[in-house]
């Protein structure tokens, strides 16, 4: 497969599944604020949660609102990180792989850009946000599910997979760590409920509750933590994804031979072993910030050697138009 | 629905006779269209401008903000050519098609066509696409011209003529593949009834001719469609070739050249590319041997093309014989190479550069129209019917700083289909691109691009000024009344 498709596949997977999370995000949090009796509303968290925090400060001031931090995430053209941005970002990578993917993912891709644009311009997406984000999410699911149905199972499905495990772990883990502290100061309250309002909306950012509930019954939050971090089969869950992304790292490495540069594979084997090991009574203990930093740092370097093993060949060394770019 | 209400109007209706009657190859066609329940013509019409924007069947506007795409108009009614006119036309382009080849490839070798004094040296000289650094280069299996779109028109007098000689980057035939896959989902009875030739096979013969190009490896040919890139105004037929010919399609970036070859970078390292289909023009396909500042080329390119290691399609430099004033001497080019008279008429064409010529351009300025050698697109043209006195001087002048740059044609009628127009039919005027493949045959896909005009009265097809496409559809035999039709216009 050409290195431009590879990369092309694996940004337009990246970029459904983040405006996915974004819809989720921004959903749960409507529904919280409805909840909350209080005039507090916990809109700077969301900003946070997508790292886009200083970019949001200059162009919109240092109060994050509602209606700001709506626009912000969903219509911002100027934030690549919104959700028009993200599913036209798909949208772009897509036409450029158009050959290569099914024609089904193309028209359910093109669909849900022609959707996204005319909320934006009839002014839906604010007077009714939440079908406006259940379309989304619904949108996103359907294009996974078609690629699941109608793309070969190959080196280019395995590519959207990994993408989009790598990117749906990142965002489970940012909305553990920015609700962290939320949860950290209920273990030192052992026994009382701090907010269980809280937790409810944390689970929901990731699709979570009902199946929690499944898992572990009642709310505490360790379990909370250890479900979405550590669970080994909940499709959201930190672990899972980073498993299903290992699995189809190894299945595009197999197919493609010999290894140059760094091994990704080996970076993403790491960290799943240390998944599967880790105890999330050490992890509070010693600080679930700390580690979830630590694991932010390790899955971007393993996207940087995914980039440099598979996106990024170079002319070998051996060869004279190397030897002349050298001389 | 009723279409009594029809005007054939003073020109060549492709439908109708001038008495209003069908013609015997449409009827099945007008029994459909006259079974519809009023209104139903302009449903089936919405349902097909949908589907093209759910599919993104788009093309790149040019001049407007990056990503703006616009979907080409289509109209439902298709264009129909008789079978024994089609292979009239066919005749015609394969012989236009195998001298021009010739052509090319003597004018980058010895140029006896000139030594024997059949045209004018000029005519190397005047030529944009005419390309030095192509000369003495032997593309492979002696073909040039790969992929040709020759754009015919009808005139009142019932007869097809050529307009012009794509030689170049035609494009269009993704349009030709997707508005007979939405046809045949709208009028699926009309196919049955009427005995259609296929255009599906289109991308398999396509690739079938670029593995004939490729060098002897061993290994099987590894074929590339190379697209300047996403916002290209062609770039999903680009798209929608690679996919349908089941090749890769590459931008510039992913290949280089190294140890005399051409590679592309994948996944897996570095793959050697046999025959690229390139959708770049000639100046932009290697900044070591055209234009400096191309950043979509591959720079080395030629040097494996020339070393015959890589085959490209269309050869590089055929476009010398796009040039309008080539056009003019094509009935003696093919009388040079083949000992022919041409099969398919040019427009009667009158050289300026030939003192004849030019005598009866300046003469008859008002009704002709001028066109200047290396301008497309309607650009540098003069419409003598459609222009002032002061228009009409301006040109005069023009031709006779530099009569060799221009020739003079009659204005063309072209011929009209019945169009969608409101939820009613209406004549508009039409012109058609056949696209021929030149392989180890000469083969002409059946039908092609029917180009429409429509805005009302408008002679300009083109998609940047209003234009639109249907559907054409060449029968498989005539109907056995086809005879009376033809006396016409045979």
């Amino acid at each position: 497969m050409l290195s431009r498709v590879a990369d092309s596949i694996y940004w337009m997977s990246r970029y459904v599944e983040r405006a996915e999370n974004v819809a989720r995000f921004v959903d749960v949090n409507l529904n919280l604020i409805m909840d909350s009796p209080t005039t507090d509303q916990q809109w700077q968290p969301l900003v946070n949660t997508t790292g886009d925090h200083a970019d949001f400060a200059r162009r919109y001031g240092p109060v994050a609102t509602q209606q700001n931090v709506l626009q912000f995430l969903t219509f911002d053209r100027e934030n690549p990180n919104s959700i028009i941005s993200c599913v036209r970002a798909a949208r772009e990578n897509a036409r450029s792989v158009r050959e290569i993917i099914s024609s089904e993912m193309w028209l359910q891709l093109n669909t849900f850009y022609l959707m996204v644009n005319s909320a934006a311009s009839s002014g839906k997406g604010f007077e009714h946000p939440a079908s406006f984000f259940s379309e989304v999410k619904l949108a996103s699911h359907l294009f996974t599910g078609v690629t699941d149905a109608t793309m070969t199972h190959g080196e280019g499905w395995h590519f959207c997979r990994l993408a989009r495990k790598l990117e749906r772990a990142d965002k489970t883990s940012r909305i553990l760590d920015v609700k962290y502290f939320i949860l950290l100061r209920s273990v030192s309250e052992v026994g009382t409920l701090y907010d269980d309002v809280q937790w409810v909306a944390v689970l929901r950012s990731a699709s979570a509750f009902e199946m929690y509930r499944k898992r572990h019954g009642r709310m505490s939050p360790m379990a909370i933590v250890e479900f979405l971090l550590l669970d080994g089969e909940f499709p959201r869950a930190v672990r899972f994804c980073l498993n299903s992304a290992r699995d189809s790292l190894h299945a595009i490495s197999g197919t493609s031979g010999g290894a140059n540069g760094k091994h990704p594979d080996k970076q993403l084997s790491r960290i799943c072993a240390e998944l599967a090991h880790a105890n999330v009574h050490d992890i509070i203990s010693t600080g679930l910030h700390e580690y979830l930093d630590r694991l932010q740092t390790n899955l971007n370097s393993a996207s940087t050697g995914i980039y440099e093993r598979f996106f990024a060949t170079r002319v070998p060394e051996s060869s004279q138009a190397a030897r002349q770019k050298t001389q | 629905m009723n279409l009594s209400g029809y005007q054939v109007g003073d020109f060549f209706d492709e439908m109708y006779e001038n008495d209003g009657r069908p013609r015997p190859a449409v009827c099945p066609l007008v029994r459909k269209i006259e079974s519809l329940s009023p209104g139903e013509l302009a449903n089936r019409q919405l349902e097909a401008d949908r589907a093209l924007v759910q599919a993104g069947i788009t093309f790149n506007v040019y001049g407007e903000s990056a990503g703006v795409e616009k979907t080409l108009p289509f109209d439902l009614v298709p264009r129909i050519v008789t079978a024994s006119e089609w292979d009239r036309i066919e005749k015609g382009l394969k012989q236009r098609i195998r001298a021009l080849n010739l052509f090319i490839d003597d004018l980058y070798h010895d140029r006896k066509i000139i030594k024997d004094k059949a045209v004018p040296p000029d005519i190397i000289n005047s030529s944009k696409g005419f390309r030095s650094q192509c000369v003495g280069i032997n593309p492979p299996r002696g073909i040039w011209c790969h992929i040709t779109g020759t754009d015919l028109v009808r005139h009142k007098d019932g007869q097809i003529y050529v307009l012009e000689d794509n030689l170049r980057c035609p494009s269009g035939v993704s349009y030709v593949l997707e508005n007979r896959r939405l046809m045949k989902s709208l009028f699926p009875e009309v196919f049955d009834a009427s005995k259609i030739r296929p255009v599906s096979n289109y991308p398999i013969r396509l690739r079938d001719m670029l593995e004939y190009l490729a060098p002897e490896t061993g290994a099987p040919p590894r074929v590339v469609v190379l697209t300047p890139g996403v916002y290209n105004s062609a770039y999903f037929e680009h798209s929608f070739l690679a996919q349908q010919m089941g090749v890769e399609l590459v931008q510039n970036s992913d290949l280089v050249v190294f140890d005399g070859y051409v590679w592309m970078r994948t996944t897996n390292g570095f793959e050697r590319v046999d025959v690229i289909y390139r959708r770049i023009d000639d100046d932009f396909l290697d900044p070591e041997t055209f234009r400096k500042d191309s950043m979509l080329g591959v720079p080395g390119l030629m040097s494996v093309y020339k070393a015959g290691n890589v085959a490209l399609a269309n050869a590089p430099g055929t476009g010398v014989a796009d040039d309008k004033v080539v056009y003019a001497y094509v009935p003696r080019i093919i009388k040079y190479y083949l000992g022919e008279e041409i099969l398919l008429p040019n427009v009667p064409t009158h050289i300026c550069a030939e003192p004849e010529g030019l005598a009866y351009a300046l003469e008859h300025l008002p009704e002709l129209v001028i066109k200047a050698a290396n301008e497309s697109g309607g650009y540098g043209m003069l419409i003598g019917p459609h222009s002032t006195r002061e228009q009409c001087e301006e040109f005069a002048h023009k031709i006779k700083a530099d009569p060799r740059n221009y020739i003079a044609q009659p204005t063309l009628a072209l011929s009209r289909v019945p169009t969608v127009v409101d939820g009613l039919l209406e004549g508009r005027h039409v012109d058609l691109r056949p696209y021929i493949l030149y392989g180890q045959d000469i083969f002409v896909l059946p039908g092609g691009l029917t180009r429409v005009a429509l805005k009302k009265g408008s002679l300009v097809v083109n998609s940047s000024q209003g234009g639109g496409t249907k559907d054409t559809w060449v029968l498989a035999s005539d109907p056995a009344t086809a005879d009376q039709s033809r006396g016409g216009h045979a």
